[in-house]
């Protein structure tokens, strides 16, 4: 009994602990002030996390999109309704969709990396030789792919949004010949800037945040062994997924959840 | 590193362009193309469920939209002014326009029936025979109350 209280306490502690690694290299590698050249350094991360996550993007995009006008096309065309399709589609993405699934492709995508490649650097001992020479690696490998994730993730959630809705309209009005005027100014009459636009970037950016967080310490925080770099990968990838979807059931709650 | 910084440029003008069409395309307003159109008013005692950018038809083709609801304060009737294509300029003076539902529970649209005279209307003309909207509501009302009489 005793020893699986203790186990229990254990497994706690590693817990709190690991949350307060996670927080010092947050703050750690943030704090720095940027410096000559770290511009570069935070242009190839932004290559790396962002431009090559373009092609999955736009493809599960344009998929997800053309099923939604699918599906919404043969729900609402029995009650006459299929011109709703274009106002149901934007909807769905731009508010829930959009931010929720961009969140999971990036954390497979591009926080797997990130955490690999950290966690190589960390068992090949390039970080503790950069700490040798002086030269800080919070400040030089983790800070610019921390600032990456941030900066990709609403951008990659705008780009699937757009062409998610191009995607719609493709299927919706090109070809299964919902009226276009009806599918756009429906759309139109309404999407709300702020209320679905915004708030959904808002998630998004929470969501950059947190992936690239969780990806960056995994990495900074394995052990340095082949099997290390693999429990770290998983992790990253089952954790992140896990915290994109618990967060957008609290951000929802909290940004439309005005229920009284 | 050339070709980074180029595709980092390119990925981020992307993400923004795609911002201002969420922004400008899939929300707010506007009745695009103006062109090879004209406007016509109709005063109605109802608009309940009409929108900016319905449809307006004649013989059940769409041959226009719907560009702005206002209200006239004098006789509190409903003043709908609608884009119609240039291509049905010959409509004449005693048209009517009625509120219709498109399916049961569809969106609603003006319906423009041609009448006989000869004069025709022009741009920024008034129609004077309307029909507004009957909602599901209105005809369970007219039900009650005539199996009530009874």
């Amino acid at each position: 009994m005793l020893r699986y209280l203790r186990l229990l306490g254990q497994w706690a502690l590693g817990w709190i602990g690991a949350l307060g690694r996670a927080s010092m290299v947050w703050f750690q590698s943030l704090a720095g002030l940027p410096r000559r050249g770290d511009m570069t350094l935070l242009l190839k991360q932004i290559y790396q996390i962002g431009v090559l996550s373009l092609i999955i993007i736009v493809l599960s995009a344009f998929s997800i999109g053309a099923v939604l006008a699918l599906q919404g096309y043969t729900q609402l065309a029995r009650v006459g309704a299929e011109e709703s399709v274009g106002l149901g589609v934007a909807l769905v993405l731009l508010r829930e969709l959009g931010p929720v699934v961009t969140g999971l492709l990036f954390a497979g995508r591009a926080g797997s990396a990130v955490t690999a490649e950290i966690g190589l650097m960390k068992a090949t001992d390039q970080l503790s030789s950069m700490e040798m020479m002086g030269v800080d690696p919070l400040h030089r490998i983790i800070a610019p792919r921390l600032w990456a994730g941030m900066i990709c993730m609403p951008l990659l959630t705008a780009i699937f949004n757009s062409v998610a809705i191009g995607g719609s309209a493709i299927v919706g009005v090109d070809w299964l010949g919902v009226d276009a005027g009806g599918f756009w100014g429906g759309m139109q009459d309404g999407v709300q800037r702020w209320e679905d636009i915004g708030k959904g970037m808002v998630k998004s950016g929470v969501f950059g945040v947190v992936i690239s967080w969780i990806a960056v310490f995994q990495g900074y925080d394995s052990t340095p062994t082949a099997e290390g770099i693999s429990v770290a990968t998983t992790k990253t990838v089952v954790y992140s997924s896990v915290a994109v979807l618990a967060l957008d059931f609290i951000l929802t709650l909290v940004m439309y959840g005005d229920f009284n | 590193m050339r070709t980074i910084e180029i595709s980092v440029g390119a990925f981020v003008l992307a993400g923004i362009l795609c911002l201002v069409f969420l922004a400008f395309r899939v929300s707010g307003v506007g009745v695009g193309d103006t062109s090879g159109s004209y406007l016509l008013n109709a005063k109605f005692n109802d608009v309940a469920g009409l929108r900016v950018r319905s449809k307006v038809s004649l013989a059940g083709v769409t041959i226009g939209r719907v560009a702005k609801i206002g209200v006239d304060s004098e006789t509190a009737e409903a003043i709908v002014t609608m884009q119609v294509s240039q291509d049905v300029a010959n409509l004449p003076v005693d048209t009517g326009a009625r509120i219709q539902t498109e399916g049961f529970l569809g969106g609603r649209y003006i319906s423009l029936t041609p009448g006989g005279e000869e004069q025709v209307l022009h741009n920024g003309d008034t129609i004077t025979n309307t029909q507004g909207a009957i909602g599901l509501e209105g005809l369970i009302d007219t039900f009650i109350s005539k199996m009530g009489s009874k």
